[in-house]
């Protein structure tokens, strides 16, 4: 009895369902648990006091709520699976999985189902080809564009000549750490460098072997494609063997300050690269006060705004609303599906008067997508950690990648992709 | 009452000899697997089957893989995430190399590699026991997820070390890729648990389970009375590979569809799997089953009260998964340290007597 009684409770509460909205829903594939969870935080809160904040001033997107559905992935793909399943029913209109290994799991679901997936400076690089990855996004920017701006920022401080110096890569070994090793190689044949590569595994604790081979190798600059805990280690590792700082240059997901205040002093001085700006200094904070933070809505602890990956997740979320709204106008209608949504993603315009009419001028570079392009322009600048201010500033503009050398890998990849999977390369 | 031998006469040796010996007991499995077949596939949407029904199915093929090494020939391995890893590998490359071929044989093929594989592995267990042999297993583990990552040949020399299934079809219905229908991959898995399932159970009715058995109850005794460690423990090792590789082709090519492998088939997938053979009971199909459901079903139960119903954060909720699922097995150890399959047991033996217990 006792047992049947259980057992139908737990049908129910395995069927049961959210009551049918008519909301936009935006799920929040997020992870506030696990080794990530450093920086998994900072960025589900961004992403979810924007919508909170849009919900609040606004009357949510066109006059349309928006609800954040948060589904905890613990940056593990068969979670992310679940988490997808179980929200697409509710007429999820874009995944942010933030998670390269999930993004992945999604591709092929995702396109199935029609529903877009933005991996924002993430995910697999060649989907910036709109004509076989019908509906994948990475504008921005993606881990291709990441590497070749390292290396431009190297060959800038070098004076424009790199032959014969040494670069080594810190990497998670994982699909994400691995992706910019095919590009690294092709700009190293260009440049002349020399490229080592350190694999570090999941979940990145243990990287005293790998900084051993630094410290005797010497390299001339080291790049890093960490995440979560990895990334704290790698800057104390590199503090410990007096690496010197500047010359150590991350990817925009090593670049936090919950990365570099661990370190201390011995931070002082690391770069990492950005897709977007830094800082707090912006008058959408002060509506973010107002609207989200004073009146107990923020999401999580409420402590990391300003920060750069709170910073990052709202970033995602303008930019998923945007693309909203630009659904909304193009098919008249204020309740969007997935499908329009799409439509809105690839016809996203970003420029500096909408940014400034947003509360952000000079938040991130103007930027338009297109069908051939999902990648965005894949500028990106270089920013550096002041250990006494303990803040990260911008050192240099938004600038170019070495499309070149990208655009042939992207048409490779992308084309080994659609072969695979019987895809015709078309817009529609 | 109902539940008895009583009246139920048999007058053949097979009669006498089968699995379910009480009329009542086969009904229920014949009613099972008329449920499971016929009436399941109609009730499933996306959902149930990518979160909850198709990670059991392969996870119990898994979990009897590890029960007849672990359960029935008492040899402790660490190595089932390394194991599993080889199978779904062995399907990446099957896959990709002879697009032709057929899904089935596909499947049927990895676990053949990971026989291979695991009987390789297997080796040291003629010279050791016990704790050091969980370590010798371990060291697969590790050599087997390091050998994925480092070699590019494994995942087809892709730039990111992902492997992921092309899409293939049984009888002109997909069963792997993103367009599979729910139904057809739940049918497909079901069948592979039900066959391998059946198998197990009559192996470890035979010779070769009581060789096993009696290589894990005592193994000098064993030799003794004229078993050959050597091959009852490399068979043991040889066919528990070949579960557990299927389950690792299928939890790949059908489930999750892209895979790598330090994240799919780490040393996390090794203790899941042994705990979800101690949870359900060592030596025992019907504890695999119960096992991979506790181990599977329970967290996702635990989200969805925790979160869908009682509105919680995710965070707070994953936490508490932790320590829920944590401690229900720590009370299954101490209140029952055979396993579910030893409650299960004694329910039948309670029932048995019901209404007039003596």
């Amino acid at each position: 009895m006792k047992l049947t009684k259980l057992a139908a409770v737990a049908a129910a509460a395995m069927i049961a369902a959210s009551p049918v909205l008519a909301d936009l829903v935006f799920p929040s594939l997020d992870y506030r648990t696990g080794p990530y969870a450093a920086n998994g935080i900072p960025f589900a809160d961004g992403y979810s006091d924007y919508f909170t904040l849009i919900n609040a001033r606004d009357g949510g997107i066109g006059g349309v709520n928006a609800k954040v559905i948060p589904c905890e992935t613990g940056y593990n793909t068969e979670k992310g699976v679940e988490c997808y399943e179980s929200t697409k029913g509710e007429g999820a209109l874009v995944y942010q999985p933030l998670s390269t290994g999930i993004t992945y799991q999604l591709i092929p679901k995702a396109t199935a189902d029609g529903i877009p997936v933005h991996s924002m400076g993430y995910g697999r690089t060649s989907a910036a080809n709109g004509k076989v990855f019908h509906n994948i996004f990475n504008y921005p920017a993606n881990y291709w564009n990441g590497a070749s701006i390292a290396i431009n920022h190297i060959l800038a401080q070098e004076g424009g000549d790199i032959k014969g110096k040494s670069v080594a890569l810190v990497y998670h070994n994982s699909a994400y750490g691995k992706e910019p090793i095919r590009t690294l190689e092709e700009l190293s044949k260009k440049h002349g460098y020399k490229l080592t590569l350190l694999a570090v595994d999941h979940p990145g604790q243990e990287q005293k072997s790998q900084w051993l081979q630094i410290r005797r190798e010497k390299p001339d600059y080291v790049l890093m494609w960490g995440w979560g805990v990895m990334n704290q280690v790698a800057i104390q590792e590199a503090a410990n063997i007096k690496y010197p700082m500047d010359h150590f240059i991350g990817i925009w997901w090593s670049g936090s300050e919950n990365d570099t205040v661990p370190a201390g002093a011995g931070a002082d001085g690391y770069k990492a690269l950005n897709m977007h700006n830094v800082g707090s200094d912006y008058p959408l904070y002060a509506d973010l006060k107002k609207h989200v933070y004073d009146a107990g809505k923020a999401a999580g602890a409420g402590d990391q705004a300003g920060t750069v990956l709170y910073n990052r997740g709202m970033y995602a979320a303008m930019l998923a609303v945007e693309a909203a709204k630009t659904a909304q106008e193009m098919h008249g209608t204020k309740d969007i599906t997935p499908a329009m949504m799409r439509d809105g993603m690839e016809n996203l315009v970003i420029d500096e008067a909408k940014m400034t009419a947003l509360g952000m001028p000079n938040f991130g570079p103007s930027f338009s997508v297109s069908c051939e392009n999902h990648g965005g322009p894949g500028l990106g600048a270089v920013q550096q950690w002041d250990a006494t201010a303990q803040k990260w500033s911008l050192i240099t503009d938004f600038g170019p990648s070495d499309m070149e050398v990208i655009g042939a890998l992207i048409a490779e990849d992308s084309a080994a992709f659609a072969a695979e999977n019987n895809i015709t390369p078309g817009c529609n | 009452m109902l539940y008895r031998e009583a009246g139920d006469f048999k007058t053949t040796y097979a009669k006498d000899q089968q699995t379910f010996p009480i009329t009542f007991d086969r009904w229920g499995y014949f009613l099972t697997i008329a449920v499971a077949v016929l009436v399941v596939p109609f009730m499933l949407n996306d959902y149930w089957t990518q979160a909850v029904i198709l990670p059991f199915l392969i996870y119990a093929i898994a979990a009897i893989g590890l029960n007849i090494l672990t359960g029935y020939c008492g040899q402790v391995s660490l190595g089932s995430g390394g194991f599993m890893a080889v199978g779904a590998y062995a399907s990446y490359k099957l896959m990709t190399a002879f697009p032709e071929l057929n899904i089935v044989f596909v499947i049927l093929l990895s676990g053949g590699i990971t026989a291979m594989v695991g009987m390789l592995f297997g080796l040291p267990s003629l010279r050791i026991k016990g704790f050091y042999l969980a370590v010798a297993t371990l060291a697969a583990q590790f050599f087997l997820v390091w050998l994925f990552n480092k070699v590019p040949w494994f995942y087809n020399y892709s730039a990111s070390g992902q492997i992921s299934a092309p899409e293939r079809s049984l009888f002109g219905f997909a069963v792997t890729g993103a367009n599979a229908n729910p139904a057809t991959s739940y049918l497909f898995c079901l069948g592979f648990v039900f066959v391998m399932a059946w198998a197990a159970r009559n192996m470890t009715r035979g010779a070769n389970g009581r060789k096993w058995m009696a290589i894990r109850d005592m193994d000098i005794a064993a030799e003794i009375i004229g078993v050959d460690p050597l091959k009852s423990k490399l068979t043991a090792f040889g066919v528990s590979s070949f579960y557990i590789g299927i389950s690792g082709a299928l939890l790949f090519a059908v489930y999750l569809g892209a895979a790598e492998v330090g994240e799919a088939f780490g040393i996390e997938k090794s203790f899941l799997i042994l705990f979800m053979i101690i949870i359900g009971g060592l030596g025992s199909i019907f504890g695999s089953f119960a096992g991979a459901a506790f181990m599977i079903l329970m967290p996702v139960l635990l989200k969805n009260i925790m979160v869908g119903q009682m509105g919680w954060a995710t965070d707070l909720a994953a936490h508490f998964q932790f320590v829920i699922v944590g401690g229900l097995i720590i009370i299954f150890l101490i209140v029952e340290p055979h396993g579910l399959a030893q409650l299960w047991r004694l329910a039948k033996e309670k029932l048995r007597l019901w209404p007039f217990p003596h």
